[in-house]
């Protein structure tokens, strides 16, 4: 795959973004204000720092990518339109009957979607399980995980946490995108997981902090990242819920409500 | 008649997995801290590159093992059925079913002899659970031979599959060498009044029962359904047309069991008359294995008074 450079990184972010909006406006559903804010990691992933082939998904030396927050499935589809996985003109489909666009991402329907998610905390796990044949096979590939902060209220995160520095496993490297925000409030005021960071350096996780809206920063983060032994890697990104769209910025009446048709528009004249 | 104890069904399952692994280097095993008792410890000892015990963690082993399937790894998990089946479940139905992944579970401690140690570590409910799960092959073999021969089978299927096994020694059913296919059942004893439909322990007990039948002048069918789902409906509809009088029993919890499978398929393709025996909407207690299939209903003598009832004898 060709890398783009950070030029290009932000201009296809863009149009990931106006894919987002037009997704959950023509589905009148979905999730637009978590897919806002997970865009620019996973734009910088699938258009630069992964190793992967959309014309051959299942290619086994391939980076992993699995999106524990399933709900920001509308991002996850349109950075994997863009890049080459399927046409652009399905992401119409998002969420309509017989559609391989999913609500949440469904790997037996869409080939390059590495894990079936939507019930929150599942990922991280799968991930390590990733790690671990790849440590057993001797290759080279890495796994990334997108988590979010609502879904550090699982418990499974912290058993997934506390095993994987256990056993050591590399080639793991975690997104948090921490965008201040889950479904009913604040995460201030519903399950306040503070201190982050230093949870997971508690947990034996080697941690970054960046701006999850820099793709220089995230870029850097997953150079530094990759060069990590024996341990697993917390890249804390500090995101906007609605990232993009000025009224929908931190703005959390838009975690699971599609904008209207009005909204739509209003959004993409901001998207250019 | 005299039988053979054999060994439990977990030891079966332990010394199996370890041929397994010399066969086929895909075999990864996961544990959650009880390998001692659920009997992957042989494995780990054999095999410790091999070997993943992850803590006492249900849900990231589940998840875990996802992991290592969806990259071509065959995991073959276990812990107590009691906390794999329901702190795993939403993994289960996630990760493995939804996900169509070729994972292998197993679940030792079923059923109510457990005994000591109590309600908390018994499961009774994980048949219900597991064959909820689209995709899901769910599996409660009697005695070492059949858990043996199932679990290679397991090997080679691809696909979901949960198997309990039981703590205490299981009562020898079957010859050794006689064959077991996912999804078949065994008739070890053919009989024209009833047909005694069973599995696990309850193998056993019904094949007890049925020969103290034959000395009251009735003639008892025993079938070994090893395999819960897919139900051999052939064989259940054969037995049905042939006797007109099931009775199933097993070592669970009636709601959601094998006796449920059972009854769904022929209230659809031949209702006939049922019995059932089975632990009745209740948690069970501390006390020996025996004593505690005795109390809760499912030892012979209760198959006696169940089937006697059902030809209204």
């Amino acid at each position: 795959m060709e890398k783009l450079s950070v030029d290009q990184l932000k201009a296809k972010a863009k149009l990931v973004r106006r894919h987002i909006v037009e997704m959950t406006g023509a589905a009148a559903s979905g999730h637009p204000g978590g897919s806002l804010s997970a865009t620019d990691m996973l734009v910088a992933l699938y258009f630069n720092l992964m190793d992967h082939n959309p014309q051959d998904p299942q290619w086994p030396d391939r980076d992993r990518l699995i999106l524990s927050k399933g709900h920001a499935s509308p991002a996850l589809y349109a950075a994997m339109a863009e890049v080459g996985y399927f046409d652009p003109k399905t992401l119409k489909d998002f969420r309509s009957l017989g559609s391989p666009l999913q609500g949440h991402p469904d790997r037996r329907k869409l080939p390059g979607v590495e894990a079936s998610t939507g019930s929150l905390g599942q990922g991280l796990s799968i991930g390590i399980g990733m790690a671990l044949a790849r440590r057993l096979d001797q290759k080279n590939y890495y796994t990334y995980v997108i988590t979010s902060d609502g879904e550090m209220n699982e418990g499974q995160t912290w058993e997934a946490a506390a095993m994987a520095a256990h056993h050591k496993v590399d080639h793991l490297i975690a997104f948090l995108d921490y965008n201040k925000y889950q479904l009913d409030d604040s995460t201030k005021n519903i399950c306040d997981m503070e201190p982050v960071v230093e949870k997971w350096k508690a947990f034996r996780w080697h941690t970054f902090e960046i701006d999850g809206h820099d793709i220089k920063q995230i870029l850097n983060a997953v150079e530094k990242a990759k060069k990590v032994k024996g341990e697993p890697v917390m890249i804390i990104s500090h995101t906007v819920k609605g990232k993009g769209v000025s009224f929908m910025e931190g703005n959390n009446a838009f975690h699971g409500v599609a904008p209207t048709a009005d909204e739509v528009q209003k959004a993409l004249k901001e998207l250019v | 008649m005299e039988r053979k104890m054999g060994k439990a069904t977990r030891d079966a399952y332990g010394e199996t997995l370890v041929e397994i692994g010399k066969i086929n280097p895909n075999v990864i095993v996961l544990d959650a801290d009880l390998s001692k008792s659920t009997k992957s410890v042989l494995f780990s000892e054999k095999f410790p590159e091999r070997f993943i015990n992850v803590g006492i963690q249900e849900a990231n082993l589940v998840g875990v093992a996802v992991g290592l399937a969806s990259c071509g790894k065959i995991p073959f998990i276990s812990s107590f059925a009691s906390f794999l089946v329901s702190k795993g479940f939403d993994q289960f139905r996630m990760g493995v079913a939804f996900s169509e992944l070729n994972v292998k579970v197993i679940g030792s401690h079923g059923g109510i002899t457990v005994g000591e140690d109590g309600a908390s570590q018994m499961s009774i409910e994980d048949i219900a659970l597991m064959t909820s799960l689209p995709g899901f092959v769910v599996m409660v073999p009697s005695d070492e031979v059949s858990a043996r021969a199932l679990v290679l089978e397991t090997a080679k299927y691809v696909g979901p599959v949960y198997i309990r096994t039981g703590r205490p020694k299981a009562p020898l059913v079957h010859k050794a060498g006689t064959e077991f296919k996912i999804g078949k059942g065994v008739r070890i004893r053919e009989g024209k009044d009833l047909t005694i439909i069973a599995n696990g322990l309850e193998v056993f007990e019904a094949l007890e029962a049925a020969e103290r039948l034959a000395d009251e002048g009735i003639s008892a069918s025993v079938i070994d359904m090893h395999t819960v789902k897919p139900l051999d409906t052939e064989l259940v509809l054969e037995e049905a047309k042939r006797t007109g009088h099931i009775l199933v029993a097993e070592e669970h919890q009636i709601w959601g069991g094998l006796g449920s499978a059972v009854a769904t398929f022929l209230a659809k393709k031949h209702p006939c008359k049922m019995g059932f025996v089975a632990i009745q909407d209740t948690f069970a207690e501390s006390g020996k294995g025996d004593e505690l299939l005795e109390k809760y209903g499912l030892t012979y003598p209760h198959i006696i008074k169940a089937a006697k009832k059902l030809l209204g004898r």
